[in-house]
């Protein structure tokens, strides 16, 4: 079959791409719908040469228009050094920073960062798992809406870490203030805390939580039944 | 004992160069003003056919990288982003143009296309007919042309840089190229399409 034989009258869809087809500028997938037209089309082809001649007389008939005096790119910084001094923006240098990082980086390294980085969520999650698990009473079960089970007597805390801080911080954060996970996290990334084993007047809570509250990997803390 | 590794040659990509030029990089202006002003300059010229102001309007759109780099997302190629700017500004600068100019270059194009006391001679170096049928086309079928074959865009870029959908683009550069087999047969010059 002819693919010109019944084309409208601005072509067929094959014959519009053969300008970008010449260029190669096309799709893979195009690119081999076009290959395979020629090859099956002698009238296709025949004018895919006329394309061929248009491209090529085009880039000649652009490279005869000459280049630029040096006037304009002396008249360029001119102007650049006559802007005002551009106060220093962080987030184009950090973005840049980061493009180049990664631009400069092997594919193989790449894929071993990634691998690597997989590994350590899934270590990060086992382990706040494991603090959760290890904290909560051992046995019996609860249903999605029973009360929290505490544990006994005690005062309790909810908390949120702020999203950059990782296990370890945690790790540290509850053993140096004798802090337990009890609880959660809920969906707003709140945990339930034992912040005194024993019944605490709410004045020595109050300044408790203050204090908490100024570690520098605290979100939010607040006292809880 | 270790080797070092043949490292590939790198270049620095447009978007770094762009991302550079945010910050107030003046060495990554330079880069990306060599890499890309003659193609900007030859785009723009195409429009106003005047070399003292394609110049000054490349100067305008390299002027307009320096204080707009922090903007670019990056959703197109550096190089579609500098003509839609390029583009804009010349259409502008013809707008303000006086209307006799514009009149003397139509009338310059009219004549371009006509047939000549050389056409004889023409008719033999069937390459200088085309490429003074391609200088004959008018300004929108020559600007598509030029971006497709010359600056090697997609249909894609194209319709971001002319501003158009992109099946439009496939039918204008079809009839463009339609209208340069016409010009041909007027030329003497029969290519049996269209």
């Amino acid at each position: 079959m002819n693919a010109t034989g019944k084309e409208a009258p601005d072509g067929s869809d094959i014959e519009q791409l053969l300008p970008w087809h010449a260029a190669g500028t096309l799709s893979r997938r195009d690119a081999q719908r076009v290959e395979e037209a020629l090859a099956r089309d002698s009238e296709l082809a025949r004018r895919y040469e006329l394309v061929r001649e248009e491209l090529g007389e085009t880039i000649r008939l652009n490279e005869t228009l000459g280049a630029p005096s040096s006037r304009a790119m002396e008249k360029l910084f001119a102007r650049i050094d006559a802007e005002p001094t551009r106060k220093a923006a962080m987030s184009p240098d950090l973005r840049t920073r980061i493009t180049e990082f990664f631009a400069g980086l092997s594919p193989r390294t790449l894929a071993w960062s990634a691998t690597a980085a997989v590994v350590a969520i899934l270590f990060q999650a086992g382990f706040i798992a494991n603090v959760i698990v290890k904290e909560r009473p051992a046995a019996g079960y609860q249903t999605a809406s029973a009360p929290v089970t505490t544990t006994g007597e005690g005062a309790y805390a909810l908390i949120r870490f702020k999203p950059e801080t990782n296990v370890a911080d945690i790790t540290k954060f509850l053993e140096l203030n004798k802090l337990a996970i009890v609880g959660g996290p809920s969906g707003g990334g709140l945990y339930r805390v034992r912040i005194a084993a024993a019944a605490t007047p709410k004045a020595d809570l109050d300044q408790l939580v203050k204090k908490l509250q100024e570690d520098k990997i605290v979100s939010f803390i607040a006292t809880t039944e | 004992m270790h080797e070092p590794t043949a490292q590939p040659m790198q270049t620095t990509s447009d978007e770094i160069l762009i991302g550079r030029v945010a910050g107030g990089d003046r060495l990554a202006m330079q880069v990306l003003f060599a890499r890309h002003h003659v193609r900007v300059f030859r785009f723009v010229l195409r429009f106003v056919r005047n070399e003292a102001t394609a110049e000054d309007l490349i100067s305008d759109v390299f002027l307009d990288v320096w204080r707009n780099a922090g903007k670019f997302e990056g959703r197109s190629a550096v190089s579609t982003w500098l003509l839609a700017i390029a583009r804009f500004k010349a259409l502008s600068a013809l707008r303000r143009k006086p209307e006799e100019e514009l009149d003397e270059e139509t009338a310059e194009a009219i004549e371009d296309t006509s047939d000549d006391p050389g056409i004889t001679l023409e008719k033999k170096d069937k390459s200088t007919v085309l490429r003074k049928c391609l200088a004959g086309l008018s300004a929108e079928h020559r600007e598509i042309v030029d971006l497709v074959y010359y600056h090697e865009k997609s249909v894609e870029e194209v319709a971001q840089i002319v501003g158009i959908p992109e099946a439009t683009v496939k039918t204008r550069m079809f009839y463009a190229r339609k209208k340069l087999g016409e010009l041909l047969k007027g030329h003497g010059v029969e290519r049996g399409w269209p």
